[in-house]
């Protein structure tokens, strides 16, 4: 299992590399995309192609891919686009890579192995090595990594596309020319030698990583593999399944520590530093008992003992020693007072300041224990350590609004706010609406307090923007992990979204609890090693603390953590939250762009980001710490450019109206897709409908000509501002200015598992919920009908009710409040901007009630039309059968112009339907000329039919894929998911 | 049994000391009031120590009144017990200084507790601001309390979250809150118990139940949970807040003692503030 898993990562990886290839016959493109985006293309390379769609939409799919105890095949949730056009990459390279892992693995041990196995290898290879040369040259990406011969004119395209990839500021067509000519002469030295030397070939680089028991596992990594490489390498070293919970470590410097990103290259997150690797719980499981495995909670009960004996989990005296006197059940047995003399103890390290009374105590424990065994002392370890107030909390250093040291701590639950050991607040993932940085702030925004009005925001000062960023990602993937179902999409990469695109893209604790429900393996064997051991290794220093000082010399080189600056402003009203609101945080996506054939057609912004990867182009000559240094100025121009914006900034509800100004010409939204992604959790999608939307004119100023002029120019501001950032950020992504994550802009899943805060009001609250849950989860049992959808205000309700129940009760009625204002701001939204704005809707309506028949059930149309009347969104009875009908628009924050307003000029509109066997697909095309720009709107109403057989959400998924395949150069602006259950038999959630 | 862990507590000792006479003229006192009538207060805590030592069959270990303490008869302040630790506070109060004296700390010690003295000058603490709730410290930022005196309570009680909650309208934390049961917290109505509520619920990951209590004071219980007995509570008697002891008759899993506190009441006395409640589980 574990080597399936493994192999099917390469897979992924051996499509990413296809992706820079073909990156590089556009070089447009090539130019445009930017950085590691690229190279964390999975299967959906042809997808968007320029646009670095990172883990996103495809990402819970090949999560789920790759889980092969779920005994789907891979290619039903193919999408038939890449079958056809790549059909080698699902089928053959999928074989490949087994092979190259084999081979990989072959290229570790070699010099240990039998020669035979080499020369296996090699046949192997060279089989291979055949089969390439026959297939596209996409494919030789295939057998280069499998270390083989190959001609050297496709061996330095390989390199060039390494180039490429390690490289992207260096994407400049001259500068690539050159490279070509200097790795191709490498490359042939290399093939000289690769006859006798097969594994030779690969460009590796030895890691090193501590593991939890104190000893150090290395392997040789390609240079450019991704830490999701080496982290399933150690997985399998360990023979750990449910490694989710776990990450592998870097140290900046002796405290500074950073997780290595799965989706990343190692290489470009390292940096200089070596390659040196710590393996560390990530995630602690509030509830260890819950882990499947217990070679799960041995590693678990690993990580505690360090940070036990580093003092990084202070615990009592007493604690100290009954989690001591478990460890020795767990590792010795049952006490023998033969074998166990007084001195066997001391060998073991069970507290940062041991105590010969302690030891005494922890031996008087031990006797006990007697008869627990080994998993079961685990497992008492663990329920003890779980309690402790510090368990799972991940501190960070920072400073609040007057200067005093304080602590941040993220954990399950949320973020603990420290003052010296003191707990003076908290802020549970439910209360937390945004968490952001800016340079070394670290933001985060609350829900309205109660009897408040506003949300606020609390800034705090992290010793420098690194440490910002840092606790931002922490937070990110702690709140995704333990509060959502699946991770939340990646900002789509062609999205110009300023700052961190950074997604926590692993699997999240329910998904990783499901998995591990399908671990089908007798309980592995493994030796619990001896702490004593750890201790004796490490010269008795704490493993934790040893870890750091491995590192020690490093720090002296790496760049420190800046000063104290003077902290800085720290609590917000949101009226007049200047720092937050006028950031560009929340600039409106910019769209980095479908195929990056229309740059040039774009709109003010983009125009900026064109010029501005100009900009980038003319760096190519530079050495690296030049590039650095022009990021630098460029952050500094950014630094200007924010600190400059004028005074009057725009609140978070201005910010709604204008940000569907700015979508409007970028025409797309990535949350759209992203919500949609996450609608398949749920188990819906019957019916969908993908409005997309294209801008195909050079003319700009359509959203904006009528539009406010003011808000305009700072929109521009914003445009221009977010594109230095995106400048910095794609060449060294660490060093991005900024980050913004809303938790809550993702309704269903939050409203499943929402704690309920507070006492009141409790059991109101349950019912709510479990309402709204049963909703969501129902199965669809036959689709049926289609119902109209009014406008955007239907997403922007149901993200509210989401809210609303997944609130405290308290909160629920400044949530109403919200909504209230809410609408208010749609109004006048409309007013403002009718009349010049209002391409979207108008001739949405009646097409979109197109439909097939009901077989047996009648249904219903719940239309929801009036934004300022809130409709339930959800069921109704029928005679006969009972269906339940949900219907959820997801909708980029866009005007929706059904209201009225000019509809612009018609010029053309066709409908087309096709039908599959259980999809009917009706496409809408209409064109219209608006104010000097025409735009083609594409209505794809595609109706999926079946029972529990089918997947839903895969047949979801896959439309809104091919729907974005088809119209590579549109975007999805909205889908309407309209789920219909039947409920006849409810029981089957 | 382990030493960590939410869940009931067992207790089986308790600490007490005689009211002084100095009481009556000399305890401190928020608010001038009725002037304390001795005999009666006596009568009083001979009751509530009866309860303790018979009716619940706790071992009491009752130390001797000083007439130069005159509110030595409040040990919660002088001490905060938890599992196997006994931290001797620094009372805000400097006056009351002295009632943390060696006898407590030998009292403490026969126990096999194992006692920590709270020496920095710069530290106040009252037990009185300390609310336990068998998963955390809640610690009430008080007149009496600051937050050094919260620090070395943190530092004291590692395995514990120490939470601080401001307390302004009252002399402590307890004045008006107390657990009435293993994850109930009893809470007094007034507008700033209801407040240190809402700061309590925010800064915990877990969720309490609460049981508002019309009158702040009675809000001021004594929980225990003794082996056979189960959930027991001493409450403010019906005579002096009818209202509040309603409530607390609804509760049908408690043993209830209703218990007049009259007298002591007048200089701050609260149920709570009389003992010092040892849950001792382990003799190690």
């Amino acid at each position: 299992m574990t080597t399936e898993v493994g192999s099917e990562a390469e897979v992924k990886k051996e499509a990413e590399k296809l992706e820079p290839d073909t990156a590089k016959e556009k070089p447009e493109e090539a130019s445009e995309s930017l950085e590691n985006q690229k190279t964390e293309e999975t299967e959906e390379t042809q997808d968007s192609s320029s646009s670095p769609v990172p883990t996103s939409q495809s990402s819970p799919t090949s999560r789920k891919e790759r889980d092969p105890s779920e005994g789907k095949g891979i290619s039903r949730f193919l999408p038939p686009w890449l079958k056809k056009q790549k059909s080698y990459s699902i089928a053959e390279p999928k074989d490949e890579a087994k092979k190259k892992a084999e081979g990989d693995e072959h290229v570790e041990e070699c010099e240990r192995q039998l020669p035979e196995e080499v020369a296996e290898l090699k046949g192997e290879a060279a089989a291979e090595n055949h089969q390439t040369k026959t297939d596209d040259k996409e494919e030789e990406k295939h057998s280069v990594s499998s270390a083989e011969t190959q001609p050297a004119k496709e061996d330095s395209k390989e390199i060039e596309v390494e180039k490429v990839t390690e490289e992207p500021e260096e994407k400049l067509e001259e500068e690539t020319g050159k490279r070509e000519t200097k790795e191709v002469q490498t490359t042939e030295i290399k093939m000289e030698k690769a006859p006798q030397k097969a594994p030779k070939k690969i460009k590796t680089v030895q890691c090193k990583v501590m593991l939890l028991d104190g000893t150090e596992y290395s392997c040789d990594l390609e240079k450019r593999a991704k830490g999701q490489v080496l982290f399933d390498r150690v997985c399998e070293h360990l023979n750990l399944l449910e490694k989710d919970y776990f990450g592998l470590l870097f140290y900046e410097n002796s405290d500074q520590k950073n997780w290595l990103d799965s989706s990343k290259e190692i290489k470009r997150q390292i940096r200089n530093f070596p390659w040196l690797f710590t393996f560390h719980v990530k995630f602690y499981p509030p509830d260890p008992s819950q882990l499947t495995e217990d070679i799960t909670r041995y590693f678990l009960c690993l990580q505690l003992r360090q940070d036990i004996v580093s003092g990084r989990l202070p615990c009592s005296f007493v604690t100290h020693a009954l989690l001591g006197s478990y460890t020795l059940q767990a590792e010795l047995g049952d006490y023998d007072p033969e074998e166990h003399n007084s001195d066997y103890i001391s060998e073991f390290q069970f507290a940062p300041n041991q105590t010969k009374e302690m030891e005494d105590k922890v031996v008087e424990l031990h006797k006990t224990h007697r008869g627990l065994t080994p998993a079961q002392a685990d497992s008492q370890f663990l329920e003890n350590a779980k309690r402790l107030s510090m368990y799972g909390v991940d501190l960070h250093h920072a400073k609040d609004s007057e200067g005093v040291d304080i602590m941040l701590g993220v954990c399950a639950n949320g973020l603990l706010i420290y003052k010296d050991r003191l707990r003076i607040n908290r802020f549970a993932w439910p209360k937390i609406l945004k968490i952001s940085y800016k340079r070394s702030n670290f933001y985060i925004k609350v829900r309205p307090a109660e009897l408040e009005q506003f949300e606020s925001t609390i800034g705090f000062k992290l010793p420098n923007h690194r440490a910002a960023k840092r606790l931002w990602k922490v937070c990110v993937e702690h709140h995704t992990f333990f509060r959502l179902i699946s991770p939340e999409q990646p900002a789509k990469g062609k999205f110009l979204t300023l700052g961190s695109k950074f997604r926590y893209s692993g699997r999240t604790q329910a998904q990783t609890r499901q998995a591990s429900n399908l671990i089908d393996r007798p309980a592995p064997y493994f030796e619990r090693t001896s702490s004593k051991r750890i201790s004796r290794s490490l010269d008795g220093a704490p493993v934790g603390i040893t870890d750091q000082s491995l590192l020690r010399d490093l720090s002296a080189t790496a760049a420190g953590p800046t000063g104290d600056e003077a902290a800085v402003l720290a609590k917000l009203k949101n009226g007049e939250s200047r720092e937050e609101d006028g950031s560009p945080i929340k600039s409106p996506p910019l769209e980095l762009t479908q195929d990056g054939k229309n740059n040039s057609l774009k709109v003010d912004g983009e125009n900026i980001y064109v010029r501005h990867s100009n900009l980038m182009l003319e760096d190519l000559d530079k050495t690296q710490d030049d590039l650095l240094k022009h990021q630098a100025s460029i952050s500094e121009l950014k630094r200007s450019f924010m600190e400059s914006t004028p005074e009057p900034r725009p609140n978070e509800w201005e910010k709604r109206r204008i940000t569907p100004l700015s979508l409007q010409t970028q025409g797309s939204s990535h949350e759209t897709l992203s919500v949609v992604e996450e609608k398949k959790r749920a188990e819906v999608g019957i019916e969908e409908t993908v409005v997309i939307n294209e801008i195909n004119e050079g003319k700009i100023q359509v959203a904006i000509d009528g539009g406010e002029p003011c808000k305009v120019e700072q929109l521009s501001k914003k445009d221009s501002s977010s594109t230095s950032s995106e400048s910095s950020s794609s060449s060294e992504s660490e060093d991005e200015e900024v980050g913004e994550y809303q938790p809550y802009h993702r309704v269903t899943e939050d409203v499943i598992r929402e704690e309920k805060e507070g006492n009141e009001d409790a059991k109101e609250v349950e019912g709510y919920t479990a309402k709204v849950v049963q909703c969501v989860e129902s199965v669809i049992e036959g689709s049926k009908e289609k119902v109209s959808i009014g406008h955007a205000q239907v997403a922007e309700e149901s993200l509210v009710e989401g809210n609303a129940v997944s609130g405290t009760p308290e909160e629920k009625s400044f949530t109403e409040e919200a909504k209230q204002d809410l609408r208010e701001e749609r109004e006048e939204e409309q007013l403002k901007i009718n009349g010049d704005l209002s391409h979207i809707g108008i001739d949405v309506k009646p097409q979109i009630i197109c439909c097939s028949e009901p077989p047996v059930v009648k249904t219903e149309m719940v239309t929801i039309s009036d934004a300022t009347q809130r409709t339930e969104i959800s069921t109704k009875e029928v005679p006969i059968v009972q269906t339940e009908t949900k219907t959820i628009t997801y909708e980029s924050p866009q005007l929706d112009g059904s209201a009225g307003g000019d509809a612009g000029v018609l010029l053309s509109a066709q409908t087309i339907t096709s039908e599959s066997v259980s999809t009917t697909t009706t496409t809408h095309i209409t064109k219209t000329v608006k104010g000097g720009v025409s735009e083609t709107r594409i209505e794809k109403r595609i109706v999926i039919t079946g029972d529990a057989d089918i997947d839903h959400d895969q047949a979801l998924a896959q439309a809104i894929k091919e729907a974005k395949e088809q119209h590579p150069d549109m975007s999805v602006t909205r889908v309407v998911v309209h789920k219909e259950t039947e409920l006849a038999e409810e029981d089957e959630g | 049994e382990h030493c960590l862990g939410p869940g009931p507590m067992a207790t089986f000792h308790a600490v007490v000391r005689a009211l002084p006479e100095s009481v009556c003229q000399q305890a401190l006192r928020v608010e001038k009031g009725g002037a304390v009538d001795f005999a009666r207060a006596e009568r009083e805590h001979q009751l509530y120590v009866g309860v303790l030592r018979h009716k619940l069959g706790l071992q009491v270990l009752e130390l001797p009144a000083d007439e130069s303490l005159p509110d030595c008869v409040f040990v919660e302040d002088a001490a905060v017990v938890c599992e196997e630790t006994a931290l001797l506070t620094r009372p805000g109060a400097p006056s009351r200084r002295k009632e943390v004296t060696e006898a407590m700390k030998i009292a403490l010690e026969s126990l096999n507790l194992n006692v920590v003295e709270m020496t920095d000058e710069n530290a106040t603490l009252d037990g009185g601001d300390v609310l336990f709730t068998g998963r955390e410290f809640f610690v009430g930022l008080s007149k009496r309390t600051n937050q050094r005196g919260a620090e070395i309570l943190a530092d004291t009680f590692k395995d514990y979250a120490v939470s601080t909650v401001p307390v302004h309208d009252s002399l402590h934390l307890k004045s008006f809150c107390s657990m009435a049961g293993p994850n109930l917290i009893a809470i007094g109505s007034s507008e700033g118990a209801q407040k240190a509520l809402k700061t309590m619920q925010q800064m915990s990951d877990h969720r309490y139940d609460k049981l508002t209590i019309p009158d702040d004071a009675a809000a001021n219980c004594l929980y225990l949970n003794i082996p056979n007995k189960g959930h027991v509570l001493l409450h403010r008697a019906p005579e002096e807040y009818p209202e509040s002891a309603k409530v607390f008759e609804k509760l049908k899993d408690h043993m209830l003692i209703p218990i007049a506190n009259i007298e002591l009441q007048k200089v701050d006395g609260a149920l709570t503030c009389c003992c010092i409640l040892i849950n001792k589980t382990s003799e190690l």
